[in-house]
């Protein structure tokens, strides 16, 4: 827990707070933003876009999963062998490690409806598409894990689980390698760094207190996964007090934690079934609404890039990813895919992505006085001198050890431990890691459309944000004198 | 739970869920927030 909080303080609140203040600044999309920014760093935006790209077409197949395991828990289908079940009856995952197109009916339909769901939900927009379905699964979201919670906490061996959460264990304090995982962490965890909050921040009004949500966003998703830990740790002790071993053997993490280890807490568990489908349906839930933000990025990208609509960017964008994303992943080699992919766009998407931007805005176009400015004129909290030593400083030395560090492992092992042959890990991993760069340079050379101004003054939005925030205090100054007078 | 891990969980629900409340007050009386919603 102490590398998350300070993961959580010193990285991924200053981050939220970078990327919120280039999108509602610049008000574009990523490569719009970055544009208007400083030129050459479009090509940073649309890497965050690739990024983006890759992610959303393998993200979209784990919803899917989720979806048939919801339906899964009452009937507890896995049976007595759910790692038999999920590799073999429902991923039929073959032996050979390869891209291939052999469908798996089960996982292909459920897919698609993801896939219809979310460009449907898209197409709407902001605020009939996304906000309407953020507001209807946000809550079911918490309602549904806060039901979750209070029930694993009733499970013999609960306790146990939140011993091994929350037990600091000091000399772990002192490997570096926990501190990447926790600075990993919260950076996927605020979508920072891949787009999603400098497109999200470009809709919000001009007079919104950035810093104030900003506070708000971090620690609400924190507390959710605080409060998420808490039942699942608390369903891993109940696990590992009936198999009779130590919580931290019970299972890693990822897919064998979600889809084997929890049917196995839901077979054994009293209300097991109920579990299941309130622990899935979160899932849903919540693979959902990042799916949607992920895509969003896209679309936001290409309608400013091409001065299009809504709709037209969302078919043109939407259909291409739903069908590349079929193609590979409902498929029997689908999972071997979607994990190298996960990794190597982890690390060298989001993670390389963010370090090279944060150089570039800090270093290169010295951004940080600006944005500082920026954000403090609109918020109640001012991010000053400590925010811009914290990215300037802090944030790339730890992206950078982490991905150096990755960078030796992966030289010394190729990734897999030798589960996937070298060609796999070079095309799908290394080779779509340089892909994406490559994919962002293209765009940043194509032309933008007239309909879209892509210059910007500096020193113009300062004025015009000045007189903004001038006159919002004054209005609410002049309603307090109204209301004293009144009283 | 060991003593330890219980302060652990005070520390932590302490500064999300405390960290949480705190700026969701303080977003409240802040002026874009007052203008937005009133």
């Amino acid at each position: 827990m102490i590398p998350y909080l300070v993961a959580l303080l010193c990285a991924g609140i200053p981050l939220l707070f970078l990327d919120y203040a280039i999108g509602h600044r610049y008000r574009g999309s990523a490569p719009l933003s970055f544009r208007r920014m400083a030129r050459w760093t479009e090509t940073l935006g649309w890497w965050q876009v690739a990024v983006c790209f890759v992610i959303a077409i393998y993200y979209a197949v784990i919803i899917a999963w989720a979806v048939m395991y919801m339906f899964f828990s009452p009937g507890l289908a896995w049976g007595d062998d759910p790692k038999g079940f999920l590799f073999g009856d429902f991923l039929q995952l073959q032996d050979e490690v390869t891209i291939g197109m052999n469908f798996v009916p089960g996982v292909l339909w459920p897919h698609i409806l993801v896939w219809v769901a979310t460009l449907v939900i898209i197409g709407l927009g902001v605020a009939k598409g996304i906000s309407w379905a953020n507001k209807i699964f946000m809550p079911l979201l918490v309602v549904m894990f806060v039901i979750l919670v209070a029930q694993a906490l009733f499970l013999p061996g609960a306790v146990d689980g939140l011993n091994a959460l929350f037990t600091p264990n000091w000399e772990a304090l002192a490997d570096p390698g926990v501190w990447a995982a926790a600075f990993g962490q919260i950076f996927f965890s605020l979508s920072v760094g891949f787009g999603i909050m400098v497109t999200y921040s470009s809709y919000l009004k001009r007079k919104t207190d950035l810093a104030g949500s900003g506070f708000v966003v971090a620690f609400a998703n924190s507390g959710f996964e605080l409060l998420a830990g808490i039942g699942v740790f608390a369903a891993l002790g109940f696990m590992a007090m009936q198999s009779g071993t130590p919580v931290s053997e019970v299972a890693a993490g990822g897919v064998g934690l979600a889809f084997v280890a929890f049917p196995t807490i839901i077979s054994q568990a009293p209300m097991g079934q109920l579990i299941g489908v309130l622990f899935f349906g979160s899932l849903v839930f919540a693979g959902m609404t990042s799916l949607i933000s992920i895509v969003e990025v896209i679309v936001a990208a290409v309608r400013d890039k091409l001065g299009i609509g809504r709709v037209k960017a969302t078919l043109a964008v939407g259909l291409p990813m739903a069908i590349i994303s079929t193609l590979l992943f409902p498929t029997t080699t689908g999972l071997y895919l979607l994990d190298v992919m996960d990794e190597f766009v982890n690390k060298y998407g989001i993670l390389l992505g963010a370090l090279v931007s944060v150089v570039a805005v800090a270093l290169i176009v010295r951004k940080l006085p600006r944005l500082s400015n920026h954000l403090s004129a609109v918020s109640s909290a001012k991010p000053r001198t400590l925010w811009m030593v914290l990215i300037g400083g802090l944030v790339p030395i730890v992206l950078g050890y982490i991905l150096i560090a990755d960078v030796i492992t992966k030289s010394q092992e190729t990734y897999g431990g030798g589960d996937y042959p070298d060609w796999f890990v070079n095309t799908a991993g290394w080779g779509m890691a340089i892909a994406l760069v490559i994919v962002a340079i293209v765009l940043s050379l194509l032309p933008w459309s007239k309909r879209v101004d892509t210059g910007f003054d500096e020193d113009e939005e300062d004025r015009e944000l000045a007189e903004v925030v001038a006159s919002r205090d004054e209005t609410l100054t002049t309603g307090t004198r109204i209301e004293e007078a009144e009283l | 739970m060991n003593p330890d891990a219980i302060i652990m969980l005070i520390v932590s629900v302490a500064v999300l869920w405390g960290g949480l409340g705190a700026a969701a007050w303080h977003l409240r009386r802040s002026t874009a927030y007052q203008e937005d919603e009133g």
